[in-house]
């Protein structure tokens, strides 16, 4: 290094140079700043739509047969097959249109430039690690109300509107304060406490309806050396997917509605205090796996297949994802979750299920018509049942799962939808303020009661700490039930 | 001919600053514009709200625990890394017997060590840190299972699943994965300090630690100077993102209750999940403001008289 100190004699002016000018700069740029206005966030974007095509009874939506169709799927569980096949059938049926279809992973990435300058594509599927922020894009008036949609008739009754061949529950995720429908959830998630019905038989127990029952089989399982609950630790959001609705069933919809309303002391309702000690009973007796709050969705489920778990909260998306792991005669099952007793509001059955794979149509596509009428193709009962088929999850569309062989979570899912009949409950904290449900809520408040560090009394301040912060919040934009 | 000459060097020089104004000093104007407004990211309206939110910064709970994050890293993580680095540059060559014909010599194996020191660098910053999520798992990962081979089975930690511990996991990974470049880079630097010092100092009865205070540090002083100004750096900004996003609890990780959070994986979770692009932006100034006076206060620490030899 004997040369070090010859080149750094200079060092020291230059350095103080290259400071001054760079504050000079810095001053210059400042009354620049009134001419950023049409920096990155770009223009408005001219509103440059394409005629509206002849309006029939194979075309209720006018669609224009000739005009472009840019579609965007998230690429991710459920593949590209599905939407490949229902491009066929629009192309198909309108042989002058052509369809750019863009599989990605990167949803935000590559869509925000495009919003951003007023060039969105005509159909997105807005979904997956980097899902665009609903609450905000409905709240800037990014989307295009997908009503005409709803009320169009559907492929396979002209006599039934789209409405009416939905699953309960799907119309409404999509609205946010109104009648307008703003998204079109493809997929249908069942939630639920999922176990293998073949351990569960080789304790010689059935899925215990009571709280008081299932602190029983708990028991017989820890004695047999399977730790019987396990949770995503690092991800504690998945946690409310049994507990949301043992709440609903306890104190009934209101409590659960108040939530999501983030009305003040809605969390300190006595169904949610009953809930969470309930929870809390799990930790304190040793009913959780070692070392769960260290664990990842994957790892979890992973501890669970091998069968050092019993139960798991989960989604009905994790007969796909833990596929891989599962044993074949695993024999997957789903139940609604327990409640505490027969003092409960609804009856045992009550589960959350709701809409996945959110779709939208931007407000400035150049062919909505084209996207929406793309959207009733994928609705159809030949695409729905396609869909099942292929990516063993329900569709949106009410029924198609006739005449095809079910996997065995799958059918578990579609006979406990069947139990719970009229009491599906959908909180919306999810889609409504996703930070407040998964970051807060998730993490700082069930997460942290989970792995023992707060009692039910301490989390449920804390999380309704959480929830006053974000109804005062006024870069949120709030939204309530209808 | 000294006018031409100015005018020659401007030529060489106007592309490259032309570029660094478009990509570096252009963004960093328009953060600056865009914290001062109430931009979404995800459309093109935006009105201008004044200092909204540097007030409402300064009331986010959250935002003071990521900057105490990124304090404590910008504090630590230089020191443990650096200190760590030259203890093992010092042993690798000076600090091993005497041996027959050379008065100061590294450990026995030195060069093998200098190469494995060397393997974290050449891995990217996601391997390593999906590679300790491995580790840490408490279920059955490496550590758990080493403390219970080694009948340690009553403590199990759960590591980034424990408050308390998850930084301390997340520094680790970070000293880890950066320590054996400093090795290397102090290494080049002892190996040109004349071993005349160290002779003549060893003749006066001096042992390894004086030795390293008062000849092998001051003569370094420069590439710890510099190595300290680019930990600092790093620990502000994309490794302490990478591995605390990649590695630790939460939808985009700073859990267990925001206690990993630090302020670059802030400002991505702003921007990029919750659709407050400008919110964002105004932590992206917050975090400048930290970095130029970290570096300011680097740069002052360093102006010492310089060694000639």
């Amino acid at each position: 290094m004997g040369s070090t100190s010859a080149r750094n004699g200079n060092d020291g002016v230059g350095r103080r140079d290259l400071i001054k000018r760079s504050a000079a700069l810095g001053l210059i740029s400042v009354p620049a700043m009134s001419f950023l206005s049409a920096c990155a966030s770009g223009g408005g974007g001219a509103d440059d739509k394409v005629d509206k095509g002849k309006k029939s009874k194979d075309n209720p939506l006018a669609v224009n047969g000739g005009a472009p169709l840019d579609f965007v799927l998230f690429d991710g569980g459920f593949g590209t097959q599905y939407a490949k096949d229902a491009i066929k059938v629009y192309e198909g049926k309108f042989p002058k249109a052509k369809v750019k279809f863009t599989p990605t992973q990167k949803i935000q990435s590559s869509l925000q430039p495009r919003f951003n300058g007023g060039n969105p594509p005509d159909l997105i599927d807005n979904s997956g690690a980097e899902q665009m922020d609903m609450g905000v894009l409905v709240g800037k008036d990014q989307l295009a109300d997908l009503t005409p949609l709803m009320d169009a008739p559907s492929v396979d009754d002209p006599d039934k509107k789209v409405r009416d061949t939905l699953r309960p529950g799907v119309l409404e995720m999509g609205q946010f304060d109104g009648e307008k429908v703003w998204i079109m959830y493809y997929a249908y998630t069942v939630y639920g406490v999922w176990y293998s019905q073949k351990a569960l038989d080789s304790l010689d127990a059935e899925y215990p309806e009571t709280w008081d029952d299932m602190l029983k089989v708990c028991a017989k399982a820890k004695k047999k050396g399977i730790a019987p609950w396990t949770y995503a630790g690092k991800h504690p959001y998945y946690i409310p997917f049994s507990l949301y609705p043992m709440i609903a069933k306890v104190g009934g919809r209101e409590v659960l509605d108040a939530i999501d309303n983030l009305e003040p002391n809605a969390w300190k309702h006595p169904a949610v205090k009953a809930c969470f000690e309930a929870y809390y009973e799990l930790y304190k007796k040793g009913y959780i796996l070692k070392g769960t709050p260290g664990l990842d969705h994957i790892q979890s489920q992973t501890a669970w297949t091998e069968g050092k778990a019993l139960f798991l909260p989960n989604g009905s998306w994790v007969e796909n994802e833990a596929a891989k792991t599962m044993p074949d005669d695993f024999d997957l099952a789903v139940s609604a979750p327990s409640g505490l007793d027969s003092s409960d509001k609804l009856p045992f059955g009550t589960m959350w299920a709701s809409g996945g794979e959110p779709f939208i149509v931007p407000s400035k596509a150049k062919n909505p018509d084209g996207a929406m009428e793309q959207l009733r193709i994928m609705l159809s009962e030949d695409s729905s049942k396609n869909f099942t088929k292929s990516v063993k999850s329900l569709t949106a569309f009410d029924g198609g799962t006739d005449g095809i062989e079910l996997t065995p979570g799958l059918k578990s899912a579609v006979a406990a939808l069947e139990k719970a009949g009229e009491n599906i409950v959908n909180p919306r904290l999810q889609d409504w303020y996703v930070a407040l449900q998964k970051e807060k809520i998730g993490v700082g408040g069930l997460g942290e009661m989970m792995a023992g560090r707060l009692t039910p009394a301490e989390a449920i301040k804390k999380i309704q700490g959480y929830a006053d912060e974000a109804a005062k919040d006024d870069s949120i934009k709030h939204y309530k039930h209808q | 001919m000294q006018h031409g000459k100015y005018r020659f060097i401007a030529g060489f020089l106007a592309a490259p600053l032309a570029l660094y104004a478009l990509f570096v000093i252009w963004p960093f104007v328009q953060s600056i514009f865009y914290s001062f407004t109430d931009w979404s990211g995800l459309s093109p309206e935006f009105q201008l709200v004044g200092f909204d939110n540097f007030t409402k910064m300064f009331s986010d709970s959250v935002f003071w625990k990521s900057l105490q994050h990124s304090l404590l890293f910008v504090l630590l993580l230089p020191l443990g890394t650096l200190s760590l680095a030259l203890f093992f540059a010092f042993m690798l060559n000076v600090g091993g017997r005497r041996r027959k014909n050379a008065a100061v010599s590294g450990v026995r194996g030195s060069a093998f060590y200098k190469v494995v020191y060397f393997f974290p660098q050449v891995l990217s910053i996601a391997i390593v840190a999906l590679l300790f999520q491995f580790a840490y798992n408490p279920n059955s990962g490496a550590l758990n299972s080493g403390l219970q081979a080694v009948g340690l089975g009553g403590f199990q930690p759960d590591w980034l699943g424990d408050p308390d511990l998850a930084l301390w996991c997340v520094f680790a990974v970070l000293v880890w994965c950066t320590v054996g470049f400093f090795v290397v880079l102090f290494s080049a630097g002892m190996a040109s300090i004349p071993k005349d010092y160290y002779e003549a100092a060893l003749l006066d009865g001096a042992n390894r630690i004086t030795t390293f205070f008062k000849i092998t540090l001051p003569l370094l002083w420069d590439t710890v100077q510099s190595g300290w100004a680019y930990m600092g750096i790093l620990a502000l900004g994309a490794e302490s993102f990478a591995v605390v996003q990649i590695m630790t609890v939460g939808p985009n990780g700073g859990g267990p209750d925001y206690s990993t959070t630090v302020l670059p994986l802030y400002v991505y979770q702003k921007a990029f999940r919750d659709g407050q692009a400008a919110y964002a932006t105004t932590i992206g100034v917050a975090l400048l403001v930290v970095t130029l006076l970290f570096v300011a206060i680097v740069m002052r620490m360093g102006r010492r008289e310089r060694l000639e030899y």
